[in-house]
């Protein structure tokens, strides 16, 4: 219950926000919001099942590329485009997963590592639809849906947070369900739920599915919501950050994605705001971060005083 | 420009309409109350990540044309002032930094974007913010028309035109059997595709094509894919592998090499007598703006290195190991030429006066060489809102580059493929 | 040129390659075998030896072997003394644990690249080898009348990277001496392999992580310095070297010396040699996947100890 009342009184704070916050803060917050669900959703696998991702960026930009392409060649309407890009990512989601959860551990990493590196090139190579890292931009036109223009600021805002809470609603009910508690149980000692009688291999293979379908859900709203499309969302960087901003802000925890994507998008603003050297600044609070507050901000929280907190 | 009264009025109703009402008191207040106010250029600067080489010369440029204009009266009775931030060379930062600009810095406009990636990310920001951008980008982008109303590019010479310009005199010169090496990106690809089309039309043909994939920093065993019948090498890369792809071409190649032309982007910021690149002596290059100092040079490039602390060899005074991108860095100097002289056209006294400013630069049209204008005479053109200028072809010579061939503002005119000045605010 | 020689020059390129990444992987193998952590700061190491190599050239100066050789001897040595002071100043702290490690040295990777950012700049910069001679290859080609030596277009090798390949075999040969036959490896592997009854046999493990993590960092800057001659010191050149030597290291099988080297050449070779017969971009995908699904098959590495 208190689980439920603290999420959804984030839910109603994001949206009570979007009446008070000034121009500029309501814009970040926004983004904050896209790139939050990604870290939601990779969380969900990083998080709860253990397992450790360096190629979640292949998903985002599935989704990304399936929203802008089918808005682009197709003239989908962004509301397709957004289930088309779903689609993508869990499509690759399902493929990567059957191949690469026959690794565990490092190796694991490394083999969802290469799969993003591979589609990061075929981006490229795919220039002539794709042009490359250069990207192209979805016009203001192609991205009204229902008469709703997805470029204006408050429908803009409300769309990433719709998509924003229907991804933390999602999570916060998975994880209170058995199968949910399943992932936990393989994160904690696969070995042992398998001898429980759970099928790891499947319940993973979900886990990996899912997490790329939020992901790819992510990058097609980035794509819709922002107009544009490019290679750098699938670089390595983009594969690194989600991990960044889940171990910030507390790894198997609901909400700790949303604070570390906020928290380090505030660092990185503030301090550049201050030296020109902010990535020294950013790079200090992290080694303090690990020195001080090592399970992230929520998870320091649920040690010290809120052992509830899902 | 009754139309585009209608029509900015409609806009200013729309803007009230979304978040940007919370802004709108904002700037207003801003003009109001402080018309003698600091006029604010969001400065849009590669610091980190790839084009930090760039990034630091585009500042020091950008700055020094500022302090230029202030002592000249600033713009409008009211002095100019560069507020910066670092995009990363990150297209995701760089929307970021324009919405700052916008929303929390009060920028008047953004500036000085180079790496296409970045101008694409931030663009539609821009337009949406109503935010007059104008990059230096060199990029095709904003004349295809990918863009929008509020982006312009009115100080440097787009890739398209730029490469269209070098195929007759290379076809004419060099030879007509020509192997392309060029990153496998969108910008190679807007070389291969440009001058692949324009040699054919000089009458020449186009042996090889060698996209070299991003990231690479070896290189040596591409070129055994230039082919043997070849006569001219066309090379064009960026990034922090240039230097050893120009070492290790010379390594291969030896010293019986084919003619070799080369867009200077390869080597900007690099010192021509590094160690390994001894095998450039006789080749060609493409330059923007000649980086030595000419034996012709005007009296408008003289003070325009004086002013941006560059010697006759290209270098910074104060450190002659320090080389300038000089191929590309005048276009922030002339940018802020263009715009101050928009602002002043424009009778601009605020951000309510943003869209009188697109509307005078995309009437202007003839830019003459001036210390305004120290690279070269220009045409703009507003449709397409990009501009047009002379590009140089240079030879090294004793380790210098010599200035061998001018090509003509006509050289690199193609036809318009976009009319902004159509499309509404 | 013909196939034989154009592939023949992929393999002396992969072979340049594989000897600077066998080096550099070999470094962050010894770390993640002993300490069990992963230094996502690895490649910054790589980095700064070519930076540190690049400041201590500038300093002594002159166009002779000189600069070079001073340079070879005294920045591995410094990044060295860095990392196993990060080690002892952060790692140490927070017990080796490897999430919390992951963060602390992205942090250390944020900084490192800022440092060298503000103190060195953006600039990719050369230092010159020591020799640098061009040394034409022959083919050998049936003639009438018997074998004949040609000389095709373009095939040929500096000496600088013949000695590049040199040196790093033998700092490799040195690696596996030390780890096999000396006191110091004995305690090493002894640590790795047991870390509770290696204390227990008074063994000082702190210490033994801060000099394996400073040794580790001195391949990789050791790496960097060699490659400066031919790539120049840049500030964002770590990145790759941190991904290819992670791969790798994976792929040899987790802290196993002579599977890293194998690896190393796998990688090296494969993108020169998939690059013959594909467009180059085709060829870096053809060449991922194909090392991705070795792992994707055989998940422990190729000289991973299986079930571990």
């Amino acid at each position: 219950m208190r689980a439920a009342g603290l999420h959804l009184g984030l839910v109603g704070l994001l949206l009570a926000a979007h009446f008070v916050l000034p121009a500029y803060h309501h814009g970040v917050l926004a983004r904050v919001m896209v790139l939050a669900a990604y870290a939601t959703g990779y969380n969900l696998l990083f998080g709860y099942t253990g397992l450790l991702s360096l190629g979640h960026a292949m998903f985002f930009a599935a989704g990304m590329y399936g929203a802008g392409l089918g808005v682009r060649f197709l003239a989908l309407d962004p509301g397709l485009a957004l289930l088309a890009g779903v689609a993508a990512g869990a499509l690759l989601g399902l493929a990567v997963g059957l191949l690469a959860l026959r690794t565990a551990g490092v190796a694991f990493m490394i083999v969802t590592l290469m799969f993003a590196q591979a589609t990061h090139l075929g981006i490229l190579l795919a220039g002539r639809w794709t042009r490359g890292d250069e990207g192209f931009v979805l016009q203001g036109p192609e991205r009204v849906v229902l008469g709703l223009d997805l470029g204006d600021a408050a429908i803009r805002y409300l769309a990433a947070w719709a998509l924003f809470s229907a991804v933390l609603l999602l999570v916060l009910r998975l994880v209170s369900l058995p199968a949910g508690r399943v992932l936990v149980a393989i994160r904690e000692n696969e070995e042992r739920a398998r001898l429980l009688g759970y099928d790891t291999r499947a319940h993973k293979l979900r886990a990996v599915v899912l997490s790329a379908a939020i992901a790819a859900a992510a990058g097609a709203a980035y794509a819709l919501l922002f107009g544009y499309v490019g290679a750098t969302f699938a670089s390595v960087q983009y594969s690194i950050l989600p991990l960044l901003w889940v171990l910030l802000g507390g790894a198997g925890t609901v909400i700790g994605p949303f604070l570390g994507t906020l928290l380090m998008f505030y660092l990185i603003d503030t301090a550049s705001g201050l030296t020109p050297a902010y990535m020294l600044v950013a790079g200090l609070a992290l080694v303090l971060l690990t020195l001080f507050a090592p399970q992230g901000l929520a998870g320091e929280v649920r040690r010290r005083l809120a052992p509830w907190l899902p | 420009m009754t139309l585009a009264t209608t029509t900015r009025r409609g806009a200013l109703k729309a803007l009230g309409a979304g978040t940007a009402a919370a802004a709108l008191p904002l700037w207003a207040r801003y003009a109001g109350a402080q018309s003698a106010a600091p006029i604010r250029i969001g400065f849009q600067k590669h610091a980190t990540g790839i084009g930090a080489t760039y990034g630091r010369w585009y500042e020091r440029v950008s700055q020094a044309a500022v302090k230029r204009i202030n002592e000249a009266g600033g713009i409008n009775g009211r002095p100019v002032e560069l507020v910066t931030e670092d995009d990363g060379t990150d297209p995701k930062r760089g929307a970021e930094v324009v919405e700052k600009f916008a929303l929390e810095h009060n920028c008047d406009i953004a500036f000085g974007t180079l790496f296409s990636h970045v101008v694409m990310g931030s663009a539609p920001r821009a337009g949406e913010l109503k935010l007059p951008y104008f990059v230096v980008s060199e990029g095709h982008h904003v004349a295809s028309g990918a863009l929008n109303r509020w982006t312009l590019q009115p100080g440097i010479t787009d890739v398209k035109s730029q490469v269209r310009a070098m195929a007759p005199w290379v076809a004419a010169n060099l030879g007509k059997k020509v192997t392309m090496i060029f990153p496998d990106y969108a910008f190679g690809h807007d070389h291969r595709d440009n001058f692949s089309e324009a040699i054919a039309a000089a009458g020449g043909e186009i042996a090889g094509l060698i996209a070299i994939p991003p990231t690479e920093t070896s290189f040596t065993r591409y070129f055994p894919q230039v082919p043997a019948e070849t006569e001219v090498i066309y090379h064009v890369m960026v990034g922090p592998g240039v230097l050893t792809f120009v070492k290790e071409m010379g390594e291969f190649f030896g010293p019986s090499r084919p003619q070799v032309f080369g867009f200077i982007d390869s080597l900007e910021g690099v010192d021509l007598t590094s160690p390994g690149l001894e095998f450039l002596e006789g080749t060609y290059f493409w330059e923007g703006n000649p980086r030595y100092a000419q034996p012709d040079q005007t009296s408008h490039d003289k003070a325009y290195r004086a002013a941006v602390g560059v010697d006759d060899n290209g270098a910074s005074v104060d450190d002659p190991r320090d080389v300038s991108t000089y191929a590309h860095m005048f276009g922030c100097w002339e940018t802020l030429n263009v715009i101050r002289a928009g602002m002043e056209a424009a009778g601009y006294a605020g951000p309510e006066d943003r869209q009188k400013l697109v509307e005078a630069v995309e009437a202007m049209t003839e830019m003459p060489l001036s210390d305004d204008h120290p690279q070269g005479a220009k045409v703009f053109n507003g449709k397409t809102h990009q501009v047009f200028g002379p590009q140089y072809i240079s030879k090294v010579e004793g380790g210098r580059l010599n200035v061998v061939h001018t090509a003509s503002i006509e050289d690199g005119m193609y036809p318009d493929e976009v009319d902004y000045t159509t499309q509404p605010f | 040129m013909d196939f034989g020689p154009h592939l023949m020059l992929a393999l002396i390129e992969g072979a340049v390659l594989s000897a600077v990444l066998a080096l550099t992987a070999a470094g962050l193998s010894l770390v993640f075998g002993v300490m069990r952590v992963v230094n996502v700061a690895h490649g910054e190491f790589y980095m700064l030896g070519a930076v540190a190599a690049w400041f201590v050239a500038a300093a002594v100066g002159g166009a002779g072997p000189a600069a070079f050789l001073a340079a070879l001897a005294l920045a591995p040595l410094a990044v060295c003394a860095l990392a196993a002071a990060a080690d002892l100043a952060v790692l140490r702290r927070i017990a080796h644990d490897p999430e919390r490690t992951i963060v602390a040295t992205i942090g250390l990777l944020y900084i490192l690249q800022q440092a060298t950012l503000m103190g060195f700049g953006p600039d990719a910069r050369p230092v010159a080898p020591p020799f640098n001679a061009r040394i034409a290859i022959p083919w050998p080609v049936w003639e009438e009348g018997g074998l004949a030596l040609t000389w095709p277009w373009g095939l040929s090798v500096t000496t600088y990277k013949l000695f590049v390949i040199a040196a790093a075999a033998a700092v490799l040969a040195g690696l596996w001496l030390m780890l096999t036959r000396t006191r110091a490896g004995l305690v090493m592997r002894a640590t790795q392999w047991d870390r509770e009854t290696a204390t227990a046999f008074g063994i000082p493990v702190e210490r033994v992580y801060a000099l394996t993590f400073g040794l580790g960092a001195g391949l990789a800057a050791l790496a960097g310095v060699l490659v400066v001659p031919i790539q120049q010191a840049h500030y964002l050149m770590g990145g790759d070297a941190l991904l290819l030597s992670f791969i790798v290291v994976i792929i040899g099988g987790l802290g196993s010396l002579p599977g890293t080297l194998v690896a190393a050449l796998l990688i090296g070779m494969s993108e020169g040699i998939v690059s013959v017969f594909f467009s180059p971009t085709l060829a870096k995908i053809l060449a991922t996947l194909l090392v991705a699904l070795v792992l994707v098959f055989r998940p422990q590495g190729l000289f991973g100890a299986a079930g571990r």
